[in-house]
Parts: C-alpha cells; structure tokens; sequence
C-alpha cells in the first residue's frame, strides 16, 4: 500500500503536528460536506432554490420602502434599490455564513463525536454554501443595474477583494462562534440577536455618508462597515468615495477576528467530541 | 511482525461535574458561578470552597503494542473505558497523558453510516460516507460496483436513503466501511446490527481484511464474534488493561471477574444462601481424578465436576442434580442432568460426574449448577447458580498427526476423536 509509510503520533497536549497538512488531505471531504449542505438545503421545499432569489429581493424591497421612501435617506445620486443591494450582498453572505456557521459544529455533532477530521472545515463550509446565494444575488444585481442602466467603472474590478474581506470576517466570527456554541449553548440565542443588531448598525439600509464626521472611524470598528463601504464604492463607482481611515480600521479588526478566531478554535477543537 | 499501533503510558480523565446535569454549560451558569465567586472572595466570612467536580480516569496507564496482522479484540464492561481507548486511537479525542503511534492509515468504525444524510440518495451517501471515512474521491470511484454489490442495494441507489429499510440502510454502510483500504481499521460494535446472514457476511469481509495483512481493532460484547475473529483480546477493567493474551483465556476471566479460583468455590465462608427451604447449594469445584483443585484440564484428560449440597428437608420428589456447561463465548456446550435419582432424606450430599477426555473443544467453559425436584406435578429449581465454575480447556497442540501443525483456532463445542475411515476406491 503506498501510504503505509505514514506514522501518526497522538501525544498529551499536541495532537496535531500537521494539522494545516491534515488540512489539505481532506479538502475532499471539506467540498463533499459543502455539496451536502448545499444539495439538501432546498430539499422538500416547494419552490427550492427560488427563495435565494426571492429573500434578497423582498428584504431590498421592504429596505427602500422604509430607508429611502419613509425615512428620505440619502443615496449619494444612486437609484435606491441598487443602493440597498449593492449592500445587501455582502450583508446577507455575511449573515447567512454566521447564521450557518455558528450552529455547524452542533449540527454535526455525530460526526465529530464518531470521525476524525480537521474540525475547521465544518463553520467553514458554511461560507461556501452562502457564496451560492451570494452568485445568485450577483445576478440579481446585474439585473437590477440593467433595468436602471447603470454603468459600473473600472472599480467593479476590485470587487473580488472586498468579497476576500467579507469572508474573513465572516470565518472570524464564525470560529469564535461555533467553538463557542459547542461549549455555551446560550449562544443558540445569541446569534440571531447579534445578526439582527448587525443589520441596523451596518450601513445596509443606508449609505455611511450619513453617520457624522467625528463619528465615522469609531463606526468602521465594525469590519462590516468597511466591506459594505467597499461594496458599494467598488459597484456603485462614480462620485462615491472610500473613508479610507475607517476602510484601515475595518481590515485590521477583520484581520485581528481571524488570527483570534483561528486560536481560539485550534485551542477549543481538541475537546470538542467530550462536550460536544 | 512490524508493530502498527503501539501505545505508551495511556490515560484519559474525564471532569465530571455534578451540580449541572446536562453535558455542556450554559453561559448563565459561568456568569453566575463567576460572580458568586467574586462576591464570596469579597466577603471574609468564607473562602471559595472547591467546587465539587469529580475527576474520572476514564482510561489509566494504558500500554500495549500491536502488530500487522493481528486481530485484537477489546472487551470489557460498561463504563470499563472501551470506547474512550477507540477515541483516543481514531484521533476523535484528546488522551491526557500518554502517547500513541499509529504506523499506516487509520480508519475508525465506531457507528455504520456516520454522516449518511437521510435526505441524500443512496449514490450520494457513499461518496459522502466515504469521504468522511477517509476515501479519495478517485478510491470510491474504483469501489463503488463493489460497494454497491457488498451492500445489495443496487436497485436503490438513487432513492433517498431515508426510504431505505434499516436493513439495507445498515448494508450500505458497512460495506462502504468494509472497502476501507487501510492499515489500522478500528471497529466498534458495528456487528451488533443487521440480519444474521448479513453479519456472516460482514465477518467474512473482516476476516478477509485481517487475512492480508491488515490490523483490526475490535470491541464487541458478543464473545461468540471475539472468539471467532480475533487472535488476541484485551481486558479492560475501570481504564486499565486487566488481561492480555488469547482470547478464550481472557474472556473467561472476564466471566470470572478476575476472581483467584474460579475452579472452586465454598459458600462456607461467605453468608450468601443460595436455595430454597428445601435444599441449599454449599459448594463446588472442578478437579482431576485425584481430587486436585483444576483450572486448566488437558484436551485429553478426564476431569470432575462436582457439588455439595444441603436437603434440609424430607419431601417425596426425585431431586436431580444437573450441570449446565457453557462454553465463554456464552453458547451452550451441554446441559447433564444425573440419572435414576430418587427422593432423598435430610443431610449434606455431594453430587458428581466425570468429564471424558477428548470431548470438550479448547477453550473456557463456564459450568452453572442447579439442582431441581421433579414431582408428580411438575418441577421446582431448587437452586441454579450460574457460571459459578469456570474452567479452561487446553490443547498444546502435540500430536502433529491430529492437527498437521495448524495452530489456528477450531471452532466448535466438541472436538471428538471419531473412528475415520479413508479407503482408495478406484
């Protein structure tokens, strides 16, 4: 057998040696699970994946009836609509990935308490479920800016990198999350809270340029604020400008959320099948 | 023989807590602990008592070393850390202490169908299921027909498998399991399910696996399937390693509970009562023709079981004493009842019987002892106290006419020297 060579040494303390290596091995395993969660997501649903177009679509509708028509908000010169959704992309992929994310490792209980395997892929996968969503959102958007002929310029190009953003902060909060959720089950109850809080604080419903000057960098201590910013600046293009001070502020914390996110998860995983 | 698994020093402490019943704590209850901690340390009537958390070793000191090719079988009682070893070894938990080397690929069984989704089709559970066993994609690829004839399922293959019977459910899963190609596989129970011809299948599969070369790692509580599969077996016992060797010597000092003579015993000096008003049991032993105390009788040597009881009373019923042999696998191997017994008047009476050699297979055997009246109108059991002997059969294997060398095990209950007959007819 060709592997036989491999020796695997389980000590007291330090399990994994190769645990980025192990990392790599299963990756197959990782999109295998993904695809699982992917295929049986819509499964005995009556109208299946249509509820990824139409969620998005109802939630921007009821945001620019209430932010732009009720509440007169500013949009910058941009038809509301595509204000709001160009926010809402990366809003709800952030959303839908802790929503996942952060009960995965509980949902997965069984095979975590009967398999070995690198437990970081489970809240991961989580983000590439949401990124299904998140094409198909983009297509909607595509649409939207057909129907009101609106030209993106060359910064639509930079897209992808704020999408990197969105999916670190996203993987941050999610290690912390599910390690969490696996220990503390209150956090079943906290997520949803913390979601729902996160769309009002985060500029979704609302362009940031309304948020008062003095104000604006304490405010990009939110890593949301600087992918929504990013977001909207990279599609929306034209007399939209970045608050780059804040933009700084957000990646730094975005950064910060994943090297704890990943310590804290490399700590905690080790005793996950105990109290799992 | 290269050694595959070779484990070091083992433990595994498990905290229990007592105050929360459930197994994962609630914020609530930190935030609250950590306040009445923070209160109690600011007020000077009292120090922080310790909080009552019990610690468990679950597995301690645990050492062994196994070989390519070997076929260990763990046993042991509940509780007696079978489980939390597996974990340990299939990388599922972190040990305490200790340290493990584990030489080739491992796969850990320690439930049919881990991850199937009920949701998904048959097709896609086994690519599911292999993955999280640790397939390739490519390696399922080249197994699938196989896996699909293992199973039986091919008419099924793109039906839900939450329409699946549990029959076939629990077919689909192990034989994705059974194309495993690993070194190490690790097995726990998984045999306890399915139908029996099923589970003929699933040994044959695992004998065959354990045929080239490979090394499996097997709990069970079914002593027949130990018997049958393994060539070697562990006792565990609260976390520690009890006994090591074949696995018709372990096993029956699991039955015996590891007590120093199972061989005899005498409720003299113990106050159990074992009886009714009409006779009690007092003692018994098993012991070669001279009298002497014997745990391990030869294949070809005659042995006595016997017993001493007391009949307090004097009744018109023929009391029978009768024998109750089992071999340790817990099949039957034979049941004696004594011959033209009649009634009896009030004493002690010992009752006996002889063993001939060259009848019972090798291996242990468990004899339960029971006397009962028969009336005109039925029967009563006086006193049936079971397994309260154990012996050992021993075959050294000598005669090279007999065996021509083979070493392995025979099954069976009896190994009879017939009279053969070989003739050249053409």
């Amino acid at each position: 057998m060709a592997s036989s060579s491999q020796t695997i040494v389980i000590e007291a303390g330090r399990s994994e040696r190769h645990y980025w290596r192990d990392l790599w091995k299963y990756r197959e395993l990782f999109y295998l699970l993904a695809w699982r969660d992917i295929l049986v997501r819509y499964k005995q649903t009556a109208i299946g994946i249509a509820w990824s177009v139409l969620r998005p679509l109802l939630t921007m509708a009821i945001f620019t009836f209430v932010f732009g028509k009720i509440a007169k908000l500013p949009s910058d010169g941009v038809p509301y609509p595509v204000l709001v959704f160009a926010a809402m992309l990366p809003w709800q992929f952030f959303s839908n990935t802790v929503t996942e994310g952060s009960g995965s490792l509980i949902q997965n209980a069984n095979i975590i308490s009967k398999v070995y395997f690198p437990r970081i892929i489970i809240p991961i996968g989580a983000v590439v479920v949401s990124a299904v969503d998140f094409l198909i959102s983009l297509a909607l958007l595509s649409l939207l800016m057909i129907w009101y002929q609106f030209v993106p310029d060359w910064r639509i190009l930079l897209l992808p990198v704020f999408l990197f953003l969105a999916i670190i902060v996203s993987i941050g909060l999610i290690l912390w999350l599910s390690a969490l959720n696996v220990k503390y089950r209150d956090f079943r109850y906290v997520v949803p809270f913390l979601v729902q809080i996160g769309l009002y604080v985060s500029p979704v419903g609302f362009s940031s340029s309304i948020i008062p000057e003095q104000w604006r960098l304490l405010y990009s201590a939110n890593p949301m604020v600087g992918v929504i910013d990013g977001f909207r600046w990279s599609i929306l293009g034209g007399e939209g400008t970045l608050y780059w001070p804040g933009f700084a502020l957000s990646v730094a914390i975005a950064m910060l959320l994943l090297a704890s996110g990943i310590w804290y998860f490399r700590r905690t995983e080790r005793s996950f099948a105990d109290v799992i | 023989m290269s050694i595959v698994i070779s484990a070091e020093g083992l433990g595994k402490q498990y905290i229990l807590q007592h105050q929360t019943g459930s197994r994962y704590i609630a914020l609530r209850d930190v935030v609250a602990e950590g306040f009445r901690k923070l209160v109690r340390s600011a007020t000077t009537w009292a120090e922080a008592p310790t909080e009552s958390k019990e610690r468990f070793w679950a597995l301690n000191d645990v050492s062994f070393k196994i070989s390519a090719g070997e076929r260990v079988g763990i046993i042991g009682r509940n509780g007696a850390g079978k489980s939390t070893l597996l974990k340990v070894l299939s990388r599922i938990t972190d040990p305490t202490t200790g340290k493990v080397t584990l030489r080739g690929r491992v796969a850990s069984l320690l439930e049919v169908g881990t991850g199937f989704h009920p949701e998904l089709t048959g097709r896609e559970n086994i690519f599911l299921n292999g993955a999280i066993l640790g397939m390739g994609r490519s390696e399922i690829l080249k197994k699938f027909d196989e896996i699909v004839a293992f199973a039986e399922v091919e008419r099924f293959l793109d039906t839900p498998v939450k329409r699946f019977s549990s029959g076939m459910y629990v077919r689909l899963a192990f034989s994705v399991a059974a194309h495993l190609e690993v070194e190490i596989l690790i097995v726990d129970e998984v045999l306890a399910v399915g139908d029996m011809q099923f589970q003929k299948k699933c040994i044959g599969r695992m004998e065959e696996i354990a045929g080239s070369g490979r090394s499996i790692l097997f709990v069970s509580h079914n002593m027949a399937t130990i018997t049958s599969l393994c060539n070697r077996c562990i006792l565990l016992e609260s976390g520690k390693i009890a006994a090591d060797g074949a696995p018709s010597e372990v096993i029956l000092k699991y039955y015996s509970g590891g007590s120093a003579s199972p061989a005899a015993f005498d409720l003299a000096t113990s106050n159990r009562r074992i009886g009714d008003g009409f006779a009690q049991l007092l003692s018994g032993e098993i012991k070669d023709l001279e009298g002497r105390i014997l745990h391990e009788p030869d294949i070809a040597q005659s042995f006595v079981i016997s017993m001493r009881y007391r009949v307090a009373e004097s009744m018109d019923v023929k009391a029978v004493p009768n024998f109750h042999v089992y071999r340790a696998d817990g099949t039957c191997a034979f049941i004696v009842m004594a011959p033209n017994a009649d009634s009896v008047s009030p004493g002690i009476y010992s009752a006996s019987c002889i063993v001939p050699p060259r009848f019972l297979n090798d291996g242990g055997y468990f004899v339960g002892l029971a006397l009962t009246s028969f009336t005109r109108f039925g029967h009563v059991v006086n006193f049936f106290e079971q397994s309260a002997l154990s012996f050992n059969v021993r075959d050294p294997r000598e005669s090279e006419a007999e065996t021509y060398g083979y070493g392995g095990p025979i099954p069976g209950a009896v190994r009879p020297l017939l009279e053969w007959k070989i003739e050249r007819l053409q």
